[in-house]
């Protein structure tokens, strides 16, 4: 702790909390005369206010560089793998190119996610999560055999498997034909549940047909009938003293409903739909820590502040934009600097058609023009009138 | 310099056929350019109207020379009306959206009103064709909608049933523009077109404009022949057409061949005005090279907008390969002579440099010597005439020198030029450097700024552009100088700094504790601005300097900070100043206490040292601590030599037989594992195959193996060997290099995976089928002094290819990833309210990286460097 003369100083200054905490952690236990102190305060607040930003830069322009300029050093390599042996997730480049495209859906989906304390200690309540999160198929649960000679497939379901899973027999066998009609979308089967030998029987409608029973047993098969559609596979890890579930495959929707998931810090790194589920300003944080964290795993330092100012540029609208053509790029006011970037024609041709005026406030606009762009020294307009004798 | 004009808005609109007719200043019939006797046939293509190419002649229009004319548009009266093919799509929408009777919007009021919003709700969207549906009755007239169908290019037809079968009725471009004549004005706002500049009429064409000669001049190639431009090509196909077309209509003949002639005109015209449209056969030239036409002009990488537009070329420029020079300052370049007495800066006359600008006519265009006083190329008189200086009329010229004249004067030492290497991806790509003449013939740079433009010598060729304006310059000192860029937007940390053997040398002067007799020190520090040397140590050998004392002498007096050296090695708990590796730094009131100075302390990217410099001293002194810096080290690695070879990867028969065990035992470990496989006893990981699990396993105990070979070697070679120094110092290379030279190559891989490919279950035919053995699937036993056998070679260049695939991929990817942000983000600034707006005044963000710090400015993204300000105060380690 600061002695209270130093912490009062501190306190009431006009520095950003991180340097105040700075100062408090580095001059913490310090036995430090008034004179040193006050020399360290006022340079510090000195170099604060010398490290503000100044009018008219471009920042825009040192965002770009800041983070195209090291793509040249990043690995090409998609698969690698990140912490957890087991998940294959996309890196470097390709990664970044795929933030930055703002797809609807990454290449390589997975979430972390966290539990809640009750279920973070204990490893079998964590398990417990997890199996209600990955998606099982039926045929992991009991044997599933196809009788030929009565047309029709008969699923034993194993009352084990089904308490190691913590999932009673009943559900399932009340899930499995109603999953096949709705997710898988086929519906030419009857069934029929034998509660006491936890046994269902599926018949094809068309009892003539041996390529539709065998049709109907490959949905059988694979119906999921424990867990949520679009995870794949979940691996529990302890990690600082806590169990961790990593997904491949991505839902945060459903993931969120699962009791024991902690909602707060569980993560997707799919970005389009933490907009659609959190909303905007999720994704522009989503966006950064994406963005961030691929740079950072290659080991590039690039200041936050240009991630910040490209994820809010992308989410400006409300909704998260592409960089590019389909994006803000294509969006812009100006008609000449969307003819300069990409589809110069059409551009052109829609611009004659809707009578577009370009008011010349852009960068590429003014360079095509030939005059001096808006930023920087170009921005200033201070003319020096000579005084009248 | 004339008056700072601006051009307000540039606005868009159709050309009407009227406008056309009234632009143009000859109608022109004759597909001919020109006569026997080479002059343009009047109402030709190259009328004289139009604007004239050749020198000599003058342009009938404006009465003005070639080089003045800006050229005027003609016109071509087309026989029948042509589509515009650039609006075959928006046609085909208005032809869908509106009656084919009453021309109106097939929409009632309150349909169009749902789809557009009302008056004041601007928020909602034009009318598309899918507000309206197929074949419906027209709301205002009580017409029979009928389909509408387009085929590529610029076929459409109505789709009419007649005797309970679906006829094609082909609608001509006549009657398309009959009908886009009758959709009335108002109807056509909530569709997105502005009536006033473009009625949807005009892009069908009845009359096309003529573009000036100018436009498209010919060339007059080596044997005399002239040879037209593609645009010229293309108009006279258009104009052959129409005038056979005109006179097979006027002779009243068959329907059938009208119709031909229609579609060929269309044909010429839809080239002429793209040669790139999708169900449309290019139009080529004689050659078989399809014709560059009007949107090829425009589109694309080297097209008007990109590659003549937002790119211009520039005089007062010039290109030469590098070299590098130590002993030249960091905001120095070295520039040829040949180079310096072409390239100019101009300089008005004044009466206070007139006697000045007087010698420097004098002196001429050749400096004979690198010492020699600049002279001058050219004198512009006040009427803007250029006199060319030459060995005759020096004398004369200088004479007739006063106020008002400019002299373009050579550029000499101390001018302020901009340095440029391609490819430019960030601001440091483009430095201001200043001007030192040298002999030789390329430029020479310190090896210290080679990182900001990631640039070496392997041939590298750099851009040296001259400011010609006293703004240009004083932006370019004040804004782009190398001083002001050492620290990198990027992550606020400097980016210019020791490399290599500047790394290397520092290393080995100061690590440790050495001794220096006078002629060492003196020959160290010859080069930098120092008055006196510190006092001597008094030794049994007599009074000599340490090395910390010698390094002492360029860092500023009250510098103060404690570090870690890039070779510590995060030990549990730290030794301090009795680190094992003297890599505990530590620097009181300018002084080296204790530790090695390396690659964290003075190297690019991370140099601490300079980075401390900065913050308490400024951009300036920084600049000359590296100066002083590259010459101290480089001196400092002659003074013992290094060097690097053959023997330098030798180890002894104990190692290299540590290392035949360690190789064998993997061997024998990966067989053994695949033993587990193949009797089916391996335990597959959660997630994983079989078979993965054991590449994954095998991978493992291969990669272990290669370490421990380098952990062999690395027992054996000390900081003796320069290799090892480098690694240490972090200068260049790695242990890892160190270890496949001598050691063991190790796992080539493709895609992260042991080489698979290659012939049926095997990867070459000097293996068994499936056999899946370290040595069968690219582990390379030997090390590269070693020599590989003929099967590690192939594996080699397997995983070596990759590397190579792998960068070229990256560097268009990460091209064009870089163009697209660029475009997306260039036009934001931070207003002088705090916000960043784009140009427009659209707000992004409320505060600049919500603290309003600058990057640059920012200690590694910190405000304020606190650890620094606190250890400089209280000269402690915090």
């Amino acid at each position: 702790m600061l002695a209270p003369k130093f912490e009062k100083k501190v306190a009431a200054a006009d520095l950003p909390e991180k340097t105040k905490d700075q100062l408090r952690t580095f001059l913490d236990g310090r036995d430090i005369s008034d004179d040193k102190f006050n020399q360290i305060f006022d340079r510090v607040v000195r170099e604060y206010q010398s490290t503000r930003i100044e009018a008219c830069e471009a920042v825009g322009i040192i965002a770009a560089q800041s983070i195209g300029e090291p793509g040249t050093q990043m690995t090409m390599r998609t698969f690698h793998y990140a912490g957890v042996a087991e998940i294959n997730v996309t890196l470097g480049l390709p990664r970044l190119i795929e933030i930055m495209d703002a797809r609807k859906e990454p290449s390589t989906p997975t979430m972390t996610i966290y539990l809640e304390p009750e279920f973070a200690n204990d490893r079998d309540k964590a398990r417990e999560v997890s199996w209600k999160i990955e998606a099982a198929p039926l045929h992991e649960f009991g044997d599933i055999t196809t009788d030929i000679e009565n047309m029709q497939v008969v699923v034993s379901i194993n009352v084990k498997v089904c308490e190691k899973r913590k999932i009673p027999p009943g559900e399932i066998m009340e899930n499995a034909p109603k999953k096949i009609r709705d997710k898988r979308h086929y519906r030419d089967f009857e069934h029929e549940i034998d509660e006491e030998n936890a046994r269902i029987t599926f018949t094809p409608k068309d009892p003539e047909s041996y390529q539709n029973l065998f049709q109907l047993a490959e949905h059988v098969r694979n119906v999921i009938v424990q867990g949520i559609d679009d995870i794949e596979r979940v691996v529990v890890r302890k990690e600082t003293g806590e169990y961790i579930l990593y997904t491949e495959g991505s839902n945060l929707k459903d993931v969120f409903d699962v009791t024991g998931v902690d909602t707060t810090r569980t993560r997707t790194n799919n970005i389009s739909e933490i907009a659609s589920v959190l909303g905007v300003e999720a994704a522009r944080n989503a966006i950064i820590f994406e963005a961030l964290s691929t740079l950072g795993e290659q080991g590039i330092l690039v200041d936050v502040r240009h991630i910040m100012l490209v994820a809010d540029m992308m989410c400006m609208d409300g909704e998260v934009k592409q960089i590019g053509r389909h994006g803000i790029a294509g969006e812009k006011e100006s008609v000449l600097s969307r003819a300069a970037f990409e589809v110069t024609v059409n551009h052109l041709l829609d611009a004659a058609m809707a009578n577009e005026t370009d008011e010349l406030s852009g960068v590429t606009e003014n360079v095509i023009v030939g005059q001096p762009i808006q930023l920087g020294t170009g921005d200033v307009k201070l003319i020096a009138v000579k005084p009248k004798n | 310099m004339p008056s700072p004009k601006r051009i307000g808005k540039i606005e868009f609109g159709l050309l009407s056929p009227k406008e056309i007719r009234e632009m143009s200043v000859r109608k022109i019939i004759w597909a001919d350019t020109y006569d026997d006797d080479g002059f343009p046939y009047p109402q030709g293509l190259m009328d004289l109207n139009l604007g004239v190419i050749d020198p000599g002649l003058r342009c009938k229009t404006c009465d003005q020379k070639a080089s003045e004319c800006p050229g005027h548009f003609g016109h071509i009266e087309l026989a029948k009306p042509v589509i515009h093919v650039g609006y075959t799509r928006l046609i085909r929408k208005l032809l869908r959206v509106t009656c084919r009777s009453c021309g109106r919007v097939l929409l009632s009021p309150d349909e169009v009103e749902k789809v557009i919003g009302t008056e004041d709700d601007l928020t909602g969207d034009q009318i598309s064709e899918k507000d309206v549906k197929k074949e419906r009755v027209c709301p205002h007239c009580g017409a029979q909608q009928l389909k509408i169908n387009f085929e590529k290019p610029t076929t459409f037809s109505e789709v009419m049933v007649e005797d309970g079968r679906k006829v094609e009725h082909k609608l001509t471009a006549a009657d398309i523009r009959a009908r886009l004549e009758k959709i009335p004005d108002e109807d056509l706002v909530p569709l997105g077109i502005n009536p006033k500049v473009a009625r949807p009429e005009w892009t069908v064409l009845t009359v096309l404009p003529v573009p000036p000669v100018t436009m498209r001049p010919s060339i007059i190639l080596e044997n005399g022949q002239r040879s037209e431009d593609d645009l010229t090509h293309k108009l006279v196909d258009i104009i052959r057409i129409n005038q056979r077309f005109k006179e097979n209509q006027d002779a009243g003949a068959p329907q059938l061949i009208i119709e031909d002639l229609w579609e060929l005109l269309q044909y010429h015209v839809t080239t002429y005005l793209d040669n790139e449209v999708a169900g449309c056969p290019p139009a080529r030239h004689r050659s078989g090279r399809p014709l560059k036409t009007l949107s090829q002009r425009l589109k694309g990488k080297d097209g008007r907008f990109r590659g003549s537009l937002s790119g211009k070329r520039v005089n007062f420029s010039s290109r030469t390969v590098i070299s590098p020079d130590p002993n030249i300052s960091v905001t120095e370049v070295g520039i040829p002579r040949a180079v310096a007495n072409e390239m100019t800066i101009p300089v008005r006359v004044t009466p206070y440099n007139i006697e000045e600008l007087k010698q420097i006519v004098r002196t001429g265009p050749v400096r004979a010597k690198v010492g020699d006083p600049c002279g001058a190329n050219y004198v512009i008189r006040p009427d803007n005439r250029r006199l060319r200086l030459g060995a005759d009329n020096l004398e004369t010229v200088a004479d007739m020198i006063e106020p008002g004249y400019t002299v373009e004067r050579q550029i000499r030492d101390g001018d302020v030029i901009l340095f440029n290497r391609q490819p430019s991806l960030h601001r440091m790509s483009i430095m201001a450097h200043r001007v030192k003449v040298m002999e030789g013939r390329t430029f020479r740079l310190n090896p210290a700024v080679c990182p900001p433009y990631n640039a070496d010598f392997d041939g590298d060729e750099m851009n040296l552009h001259i400011p010609q304006t006293e703004e240009a310059r004083a932006e370019a000192q004040i804004l782009i100088s190398v001083e002001e860029n050492i620290l990198s937007p990027r992550f606020g940390g400097p980016i210019i700094g020791g490399i290599h053997d500047h790394v290397s040398g520092i290393f080995m002067l100061t690590h440790g504790l050495r001794h220096f007799t006078k002629e060492e020190v003196l020959y160290l520090l010859r080069f930098t601005d120092i008055e006196h040397l510190p006092k001597p140590v008094k030794t049994e050998a007599g009074e000599l300097w340490t090395n910390k004392q010698v390094f002492s002498q360029i860092l500023p007096s009250e510098l103060n900070m404690v570090f870690h050296a890039s070779s510590c090695q995060n030990c549990q708990t730290c030794k301090k100043e009795l680190c094992d590796r003297d890599a505990y730094v530590r620097i009181i009131d300018g002084k080296l206490e204790a530790g090695t100075i390396d690659k964290k302390a003075i190297g690019a990217f991370d140099g601490q040292i300079v980075n401390r410099i900065i913050r308490q001293y400024g951009m300036r002194r920084a600049a000359d601590f590296i100066d002083d810096l590259t010459k101290l080290s480089i001196r400092a690695i002659m003074l013992d030599g290094f060097s690097f070879g053959i023997d330098d990867e030798d180890l002894s028969k104990t190692e290299y037989g540590q290392i035949d065990d360690v190789l064998n035992n993997a061997a024998l470990d990966v067989e053994r594992r695949i033993k587990i496989y193949e009797d089916g006893q391996l335990e597959p990981m959660p997630g994983r195959t079989v078979e993965e699990t054991l590449e994954m396993q095998i991978m493992q105990v291969l990669g272990k193996a290669r370490d421990q070979t380098g952990q062999i070697a690395g027992r054996h070679l000390g900081l003796t060997n320069s290799a090892v120094v480098m690694a240490v110092s972090g200068a260049r290379g790695s242990m890892l290099n160190l270890t496949q030279m001598a050691g063991c190559i190790g796992q080539q891989s493709v895609r992260g995976e042991r080489i698979v490919r290659g012939y049926d279950d095997r990867t070459l035919p000097h293996f068994r089928k499936g056999d899946r053995g370290s040595d069968a699937h690219g582990f390379i036993k030997h090390s590269y002094k070693g020599g590989l056998n003929p099967t590690e070679f192939f594996f080699h260049a397997i995983g070596g290819r990759e590397g190579l695939v792998d960068t070229a991929v990256r560097t268009s990817q990460s091209g064009y990833l870089q163009r697209r942000m660029i475009n997306a983000l260039q036009d934001l600034k931070v207003a002088y309210d705090g916000t960043v707006r784009t140009t427009g005044g659209r707000i992004i963000q409320f505060r600049y990286g919500e603290d309003g710090t600058d990057p640059t400015k920012s200690a590694f993204g910190d405000p304020v460097d606190v650890k620094g300000i606190v250890e400089a105060i209280l000269k402690e380690e915090v």
